[in-house]
């Protein structure tokens, strides 16, 4: 019997469809992976199904348990057994496992806690998870393979019939995941019923019965994992030919326009532990460059010490910039050595979304539209309005505030901003980042012309596909190491993926 | 045009169509129908009516305000960064006591006097802003400890008593009129030769500003509301410039306020610094990593709110011509309650000088209206707050729909 069947949910966002149509089925005990890429969906849905998106804001039914639900939060779905853990933990760091485990939903009587019975419950519970960790231990304090399980015996305190896990073993280690993926297998004999969101094929195709893949935010297959190949499954993900994802391009490529040599980096809090070790790699004219590595690789930590020492402490080692050393200690001095690095986290750290798109597109180079300090107005909105145009920004007007922008316009607008401070090597760190497809591809235009223009260009992306598609070059990252460099006739999944696997095994 | 206006108004609702100027507009409505129910109600209530807007009064207001204002052009710039203040009030005690100190103590002459307090002033604000931009010590925190040094500070200067009179020119700086340059005193012309000029440019520069709009292509407010609202507010200014010239002329303290409101108002709108402030207060990593040097921006908002709350201080202490221990305690609250009034963000990024100025305004309006009306400190302060809350309500409302 099928414990949950979703049909026909749709869900538009402003600008964005995000679901159409979708339909899934779920039966009572299983564990069902759902595949696909980042953007094509997976959280959408699980958010309409765990009430995250109340009934009425979405098209679609959702039965379960043979009832139609109309879920008006978390807190209604959570009622019917129906758990999801977040890719972002929702643990609170600061109180112990047991508050942790029994947060709002407390062994209480009238308000005051029996600590007795929550301790004893918390022992047993985490028992259930394979933690050994006292009951009072501060999460905090925990790695993030344990709060992992930390959150799995919460959702257990709340007798759990459905339990969703989105992404569970992205932040975790190899050893980590195993254990993981063993207690979903127990869980499962205990008659508890999970859907894995995933993009790790082989733990899919370990622990999961059936698998559901969406593309563009509708359903395009389910199948038994016995029946089917990794093959089919990477087809059904990514829909189309390789060759017609990302737009033509003849690579025209000069001299060296930035270098990177002998770049370390410390944590910023944590002395003793070294984030980057010996980086170095160049970019030059007209060349797109890949940065390629798991997620914890140092990328964006490479990016960001380098751009204005934004992260890290002790840094050390040298930038070029056209063969002469260049000043990059603070982000003004960075940009004015024809420096730009367009965050991985827009909205947090690119864009000021309560103002208009003009004052976000000019806030990196403000001389540019001022006169001995005073802003030329009209100045500009012109400048805004040809970034606007070039870019093919959809919105009524520059004046619109960014917050209200889909997430591929937005990211046009970093785009702009940076490009208006006219750099010579654009550092990209996740440009498609939960952009829906269509979007992808005009970033992925947009990058070819910056290319075509002369700059270097260099892509920090966890989609191999992306990288292998958009690159010349790959450098592959592990663990804070450049670890070689494979050329856009060489590079592979495979042979990025045996690089960074060789070297873990150096590592253990 | 009208005809444009006309579909526009089928479109779409007047708050739409008002857009980002309602908020404004809201403002000085409700500043003019507070003035206007004051004078209703003085004059219809007591039993000897009141002229709410007789010249006397209105000098009084702001001279009884203008510390406010000045100060809650300061305040804006904080809360704007993302920052508060609340040692102000403590700090113009501090000032107004330098001041008494080496003027009425010391006998320093005044043209000595003002800049050393100035000086004081933006020490004080270093002082309190290096701690906060550079350790990013919570502002809460630098300045509410600030709130109670220079309070102490204050009483140890003074050793506890009142220290007075000042000298003519020092008093001048508040209760000082400017001197009428071509006429003979009533009405005097040169108080209403500056006002008329003064409504002149605001309604110049308007109209300058929507020409622009629509250059732009921002939807413009409808034309009647452009006149009317420009219309009020070139006769508030000719009326009250028309009474304060039958009575005494200009104060300079309006003179003052005025030139660092035209300055405040420039600064925050048409310069680069000032768009950096309001980035930096809207998303403060996202303005550090497009090269904006946010810490020395807080720095440097803290040393103009020090150098405001001197000034203040000695127009306060002008004003009572001594200098007391008690001066300013308090002020800290007015001030930013101007400014929340005004429109600004508790979360920062958000306020504008125009706002801030009417909020201040509206404040200092009830403040003298119940007064007068003889309602006592208690109620007052009941519907001073009530008055805050309903205007920050209304935002959140305003915004949330």
């Amino acid at each position: 019997m099928a414990l949950l069947e979703m049909r026909g949910i749709s869900k538009t966002f402003p600008g964005v469809r995000a679901l159409d149509n979708v339909t899934l089925a779920v039966e009572q005990g299983e564990i069902h992976a759902i595949c696909g890429e980042n953007g094509a969906g997976k959280s959408t849905l699980m958010k309409v199904l765990s009430g995250v998106y109340p009934h009425g804001s979405y098209e679609g039914d959702i039965v379960y348990n043979g009832e139609t639900m109309a879920f008006r939060g978390i807190r209604d779905s959570e009622d019917r057994g129906i758990i999801i853990i977040h890719q972002e933990l929702a643990l609170v760091p600061l109180l112990s496992i047991a508050e942790n485990l029994f947060l709002g939903n407390e062994r209480a009587k009238g308000g005051v806690i029996n600590w007795p019975e929550t301790m004893q419950q918390t022992e047993a519970l985490l028992r259930k998870v394979g933690l050994t960790d006292a009951p009072a231990t501060q999460v905090g304090k925990l790695g993030v393979g344990k709060q992992q399980l930390v959150e799995i015996a919460k959702a257990l305190a709340k007798d759990v019939r459905l339990l969703i896990l989105d992404e569970p073993t992205a932040a975790l280690q190899e050893n980590d995941s195993q254990k993981l993926l063993d207690l979903l297998l127990e869980l499962k004999a205990q008659g508890v019923t999970s859907i894995m969101i995933s993009h790790k094929l082989n733990e899919i195709s370990r622990v999961a019965d059936r698998i559901t893949v969406i593309r563009d935010g509708a359903t395009v297959s389910t199948l038994d994992t016995a029946d089917i190949t990794e093959e089919r499954i990477i087809r059904d993900m990514v829909g189309r030919d390789m060759a017609h994802r990302y737009p033509d391009r003849t690579p025209q490529i000069g001299e060296v326009l930035m270098e990177v040599k002998g770049w370390n980096v410390w944590h910023p809090d944590q002395k003793d532990r070294q984030m980057i070790r010996d980086a170095a790699f160049h970019v030059r004219k007209g060349e797109i460059v890949g940065i390629a590595g798991l997620m914890g690789a140092g990328r964006t930590e490479l990016a960001m010490s380098i751009f204005g020492r934004s992260y890290g402490r002790n840094i050390t080692g040298q930038v070029m910039m056209g063969g002469q050393v260049a000043d990059t200690s603070t982000v003004a001095k960075a940009v004015a050595a024809g420096l730009a690095y367009v965050t991985e986290d827009r909205k947090v750290l690119g864009l000021v979304l309560e103002e208009p798109i003009l004052r976000n597109i000019t806030l990196a180079n403000l001389p540019g539209v001022a006169q001995r300090g005073v802003l030329d107005k009209r100045r500009e909105s012109a400048v805004a309005e040809k970034y606007r145009r070039a870019m093919a920004i959809r919105t009524p007007g520059v004046f619109q505030k960014v917050v209200n922008l889909s997430g591929g316009n937005q990211q046009k607008v970093v785009l702009s901003k940076w490009l208006f401070t006219d750099p010579q090597v654009l550092i990209l760190d996740e440009p498609t980042r939960g952009i829906d497809v269509g979007a992808k591809f005009e970033i992925y235009g947009i990058m070819n012309d910056l290319a075509a223009q002369g700059r270097g260009v260099v892509m920090i992306s966890s989609e191999m596909p992306e990288l292998l598609g958009m690159c010349d070059r790959i450098y592959v990252m592990n663990e804070g190491r450049i670890l070689g460099e494979l050329a856009r006739s060489e590079a592979s999944q495979e042979r990025i993926m045996a690089l960074i696997l060789k070297n873990n095994g150096k590592a253990a | 045009m009208s005809d444009q206006t006309k579909t526009m108004a089928g479109g779409k609702g007047l708050g739409a169509q008002l857009g980002g100027h309602m908020r404004e507009s809201g403002m000085m409505m409700a500043l003019v129908a507070i003035v206007l129910f004051f004078t209703v109600i003085l004059r219809v209530v007591p039993a000897n009516p009141i002229d709410f807007l007789s010249a006397q009064n209105i000098t009084n207001i702001f001279l009884q305000n203008s510390y406010v204002i000045i100060m809650a052009l300061g305040m804006l710039l904080v809360i704007v960064a993302g920052h508060i203040d609340l040692s102000v009030g403590s700090v113009v005690g501090f000032t107004g006591a330098v001041a008494a100190y080496l003027t009425v103590t010391l006998g320093w002459p005044v043209i000595a006097v003002v800049p050393s307090c100035l000086l004081v002033g933006l020490l004080i604000g270093a002082a309190q802003g290096y701690w906060i931009a550079y350790w990013r010590i919570p502002s809460f925190i630098v300045t509410l400890a600030g709130m109670l040094v220079f309070r102490g500070l204050t009483l140890w200067l003074l050793n506890g008593q009142n220290i007075g009179p000042f000298p003519r020119a020092f008093q001048s700086l508040s209760t000082g009129f400017i001197p009428d340059m071509f006429g003979v005193g009533r009405p005097n012309m040169t108080a209403l030769a500056l006002v008329t000029l003064a409504a002149l440019v605001v309604v110049y520069v308007g109209w300058r500003a929507r020409i622009r709009d629509a250059e732009f292509g921002i939807t413009p407010e409808p034309m009647g509301v452009f006149i009317i609202r420009n219309a009020v507010v070139a006769a508030a200014l000719i009326f009250v410039g028309w009474k304060l010239a039958s009575f005494r002329g200009l104060p300079n303290v309006v003179i003052i306020l005025s030139v660092l409101t035209v300055l405040y108002a420039f600064f925050t709108e048409n310069t680069t610094t000032g768009r950096r402030i309001y980035a930096l207060g809207g998303n403060e990593k996202a303005a550090k990593l497009s090269g904006i040097k946010t810490d020395r921006l807080v720095f440097l908002t803290f040393c103009n709110m020090g150098v405001l709350a001197a000034l203040a201080g000695m127009i306060v202490a002008a004003r009572l011509n001594s200098s007391t221990p008690k001066a300013g305690a308090g002020f800290e609250l007015d001030v930013i309650a101007a400014v929340f009034i005004g429109g600004a963000s508790m979360s920062g990024g958000v306020g504008k000088i125009l706002g801030v100025v009417v909020g201040a305004l509206i404040m200092g309006v009830m403040n003298n209206g119940m007064s007068i009306m003889g309602i006592g400190i208690d109620y007052q302060q009941v519907i001073k707050g009530l008055v805050l809350l309903a205007a920050v309500i209304f935002d959140v409302y305003n915004k949330s729909k």
